[in-house]
């Protein structure tokens, strides 16, 4: 009987070292007010909360672990189908897995009671996100949708809501987000799908969308075209629209993984639909904070996947036999295992960290959304305090993603390794792990879009401001304060760096923004674990090992930024060669 | 039309992870060593009458019969669905066999009164008699349907199911009220729903308040103990949240026919068995070998 919360030590070390207790207040107002008790399931106080937080992992998990990993394989080599009248049929197996997780009251987890949600702080879900995505990467696509439902809570007016968000937390809908076209890829200021009013006033969709996950689902939150004359982001507003005959899927993307997630191609034919919040607001405010919560589920995706690969290199590592004992014994293959396994505690590390910051950020937007009651002092505080963290899970977001997506590939492809000739072979998990995984660097903003988002962060005093505190802890264990000696010593190397890539020109520090951000990232964890180790002796070697390996990567990486070579860009031409002729 | 059932479940010592001190040294199970668990069968039976209760209308109610800790998989039950929970628990019922159980869950499923299923696991993983189904049956004279892998349909007071015969099903049809034992392969059991874990997990019988008070006030005497059951007893109840709790007596059962009195089992003797590989046969991956190996498996009756 697998249980993906209860197996994983890991993640169980997590929520106890984490305040959950702090989030659970924040979450519930400090048990204060009347916190809508939906049928009677709200929670007494803190303690109550946390063992509900529990509760629902141990469920998520045992789901995870009973239901859907044993779909997973059958799901990945059948995938979905697309019927001729432009409807797609979900594979069985996935309808069952969804089927499950709405049973469990799942799909609702962080929207707050009154729709029939959990209420659960997005570090919770996070958590959930992760054991679902080890079980199959694919369902997290379905499953990690629930920020859809968020963003409806966010900014849609009250009727909507009222009338949509009890279907997303009973698990009658799904939805999609449908923002990416043919020519609006990572520049989502393209957008060019047409929303226009008809002469009583109601809006209309038309046009075609692409690469949209899930674009079958019941509920559509549609970026479009508002104003035709102004082109570029601010002309865009976000629609609302349910599945109809109007919306047609017309192609099923065939992919290198995550087959168990449709990707549709939608055509919009004068699709009737409502403006959700503000004209010209869609992209510069309502998909951004969409984005935002996406990025930490796909960093909580790869987490799983990077977690399922581990386990099963660790796992033939220990049973497959070479020159007389396990593989496991061999150094290199031992180097291979211990790596995969600091890397997935690492990403754990800042990924949960970050969904820590952002409980902090929604819950302290939600106060000041009702802040009538707030004296202006109060007021005053908090708009203060969200500017902040603002800044901070605005490096800390694409951090996240960027560091546990690139790592769930690296991880993932070191599993193959371990296994070697069977890892290629459709016979183990382990291709499957490697060809969901590559999506992650890519979905949700590339790794070189979390990187330029993250490099502001990291040059603007965000992350010296971060890193502060961290360097002010006293530790009493003088393992620890050397280990602390030493990411602080790092930490004067990246600022010398950040400086000189800043002198050097913007395009100069566009060019270093991976390295910077890189070296940043490994101080950060670093800090992370010393926190960690405080409370559990094997953290301490994990955090010595951990800092080991990376610190000279990050003098290599000040190093290179500090020789201030341009070339790839300023004799891009010649290292590059011609393009190659046309066949 | 809208149908009541009755679901009868237990909580058994994990069989399934037995470790090396299961056996106590005169054959018994060592219950402390093993971790209780809801019977397997039993969720499909809850997962049975909970599917009929989907399909069209009605209640359900769960049973267990034991100690105060057996309020664990009544709480189970709730999370999943169950509508009522009753704990059947009486000192002057342990030690009570197959005979003696059927006897005190039928008195129980009469003082419920109305019903038209009663659903109970194939058989427990402790004792693997699949006995106190039938008995319970033959006891409250309504028919039995066991192996139940379908119920196929279901109108007015007719019931159609589909029963495992081994090689093959077998299609039969009954007069509501029924009893019927399920197997693991009718159903996937589902997953405990969690705002129902949220409002049922305090959920506790007074047999498991007084428990807690007396591990919680160790040195108080018994009237402040009772006064403190009371009162949390009282403020579960207004919550909805009182677990019902019955005895010998709220059933009316005679306690002659309870616990060991009422159990004319006796265990004759216990072996240890050991099972171990001995030897293997090579078959050679032909046409032949294959038909050699089948006929060979058909001999011995492994086969047919």
């Amino acid at each position: 009987m697998a249980n993906y919360f209860t197996d994983n030590e890991d993640i169980r070390f997590l929520f106890n070292h984490i305040d959950l207790k702090e989030l659970a207040r924040l979450q519930e107002d400090d048990f204060t007010r009347d916190r809508g008790n939906g049928d009677g399931y709200a929670p007494d106080d803190a303690d109550d909360a946390v063992d509900n937080y529990r509760r629902m992992l141990e469920i998520t998990g045992q789901i995870a672990g009973e239901m859907i990993a044993p779909n997973a394989e059958q799901v990945d080599r059948e995938g979905n189908t697309l019927n001729p009248d432009g409807t797609v049929s979900l594979h069985p197996l996935v309808a069952e897995n969804l089927k499950r997780l709405s049973q469990a009251d799942l799909m609702g987890f962080t929207l707050p009671r009154k729709y029939g949600g959990l209420n659960c702080p997005s570090l919770v879900y996070t958590m959930a996100t992760e054991m679902v995505s080890r079980a199959d990467a694919s369902l997290m696509n379905l499953f990690g949708l629930q920020g859809i439902a968020e963003t409806i809570y966010a900014f849609a007016d009250d009727e909507l809501k009222d009338a949509v968000l009890p279907r997303f937390a009973y698990g009658e809908v799904t939805g999609a987000m449908v923002l990416t076209e043919p020519d609006a890829g990572s520049d989502l200021q393209a957008v060019r799908l047409r929303a226009y009013q008809d002469e009583e006033g109601n809006w209309k969709l038309n046009g075609v969308k692409r690469f949209i996950t899930n674009g079958c689902g019941e509920i559509l939150l549609v970026l479009a075209r508002s104003e035709a004359d102004i082109t570029d982001g601010r002309g865009l507003s976000l629609f609302y629209t349910e599945r109809s005959e109007k919306v047609r899927v017309r192609h099923l993307e065939e992919k290198m993984g995550i087959h168990g997630s449709p990707t549709c191609e939608m055509v919009f034919d004068d699709v009737p639909a409502m403006l959700v919040g503000e004209r010209q607001r869609g992209l510069i405010t309502y998909v951004m904070a969409l984005m935002n919560g996406a990025r930490v589920g796909i960093a909580a995706q790869s987490l799983g996947i990077a977690e399922a690969a581990c386990r099963l290199a660790r796992t033939y590592a220990h049973t497959r036999q070479q020159f007389g004992g396990p593989i496991e014994r061999l150094p290199p293959v031992a180097e291979l295992v211990t790596d995969m396994r600091i890397d997935v505690e690492a990403g754990r590390a800042l990924a949960y960290e970050t969904a820590r910051v952002c409980d902090h950020e929604n819950n302290n937007l939600r106060v000041l959304e009702w802040g009538e009651n707030l004296a202006p002092d109060e007021k005053k505080r908090r708009k203060k305090y969200s500017r902040e963290l603002k800044r901070v899970n605005g490096m800390l977001t694409p951090m996240a993603k960027y560091y546990c997506s690139e790592m769930c590939i690296r991880v993932a492809d070191n599993a193959i390794q371990v296994l070697g000739g069977s890892g290629y072979m459709k016979d183990y998990a382990a291709e499957r792990y490697l060809r969901d995984s590559r999506i992650t660097t890519i979905y949700e903003g590339t790794s070189q879009l979390q990187v330029v988002a993250a490099e502001k962060g990291v040059t603007s005093g965000v992350f010296a401001n971060w890193i502060e505190p961290h360097e002010g802890k006293q530790y009493d264990d003088p393992e620890l304060a050397e280990m602390q000696a030493r990411l602080v010593e790092a930490r004067s190397r990246i600022q010398e760096a950040i400086q000189f890539a800043k002198s050097t020109g913007g395009a100069y520090l566009q060019l270093s923004g991976r390295k910077l951000v890189d070296a940043a990232i490994a101080v950060m964890i670093g800090h992370l674990f010393l926190g960690q180790a405080e409370k559990n002796d094997r953290k301490k070697a994990v955090a010595r090992r951990f800092l080991q390996r990376e610190l000279p990567v990050v003098r290599m990486n000040c190093e290179v930024v500090c020789a201030g070579d341009a070339a790839p860009y300023e004799q891009y031409t010649l290292l590059a060669g011609p393009v190659p002729a046309a066949d | 039309m809208a149908y009541d059932s009755i679901v009868l479940v237990k909580q058994v010592p994990d069989t399934a992870n037995v470790t090396a001190d299961a056996m106590k040294e005169d054959g018994t199970v060592n219950r402390g060593a093993l971790p209780a668990i809801f019977n397997p069968e039993d969720l499909h039976a809850l997962e049975a009458a909970l599917e009929v209760k989907e399909r069209f209308g009605g209640t359900v109610t769960a049973i267990t019969m034991g100690p105060p800790k057996a309020g664990e998989v009544l709480r189970a039950c709730l999370f999943r669905g169950a509508d009522r929970a009753i704990l059947l628990t009486d000192r002057r019922a342990a030690g009570s066999d197959t005979l003696a159980t059927s006897y005190i869950l039928a008195q129980a499923v009469k003082t419920i009164g109305r019903y038209d299923f009663v659903f109970a696991g194939r058989q427990a993983i402790d004792g693997d008699t699949a006995q106190v189904g039938p008995q319970c049956a033959e006891k409250l004279g309504i028919p039995q349907i066991t192996y139940l892998e379908e119920v196929v349909s279901l109108e007015g007071d007719r019931v159609r199911i589909r029963r495992t015969i081994g090689h093959g099903w077998e299609g039969v049809e009954a007069r509501l009220p029924i009893l019927a034992t399920v197997i693991e392969t009718a159903n996937e059991s589902r997953p405990p729903a969690a705002r129902r874990v949220m409002r049922m997990k305090h959920a506790r019988a007074t047999v498991e308040i007084e428990g807690a008070v007396r591990n919680g006030m160790p040195d108080a005497d018994d009237a402040a103990r009772q006064a403190e059951v009371k009162k949390r007893a009282e403020a579960l109840q207004q919550r909805g949240l009182l677990i019902e709790q019955w005895g010998l007596d709220a059933i009316g059962a005679a306690p002659a026919r309870c616990g060991l009195s009422g159990s004319p089992t006796k265990v004759h003797r216990i072996q240890a068995i050991v099972l171990k590989k001995e030897g293997h046969t090579q078959v050679s991956a032909t046409e032949e070998g294959v038909r050699d190996m089948v006929h060979e498996l058909v001999v011995d009756r492994t086969l047919g």
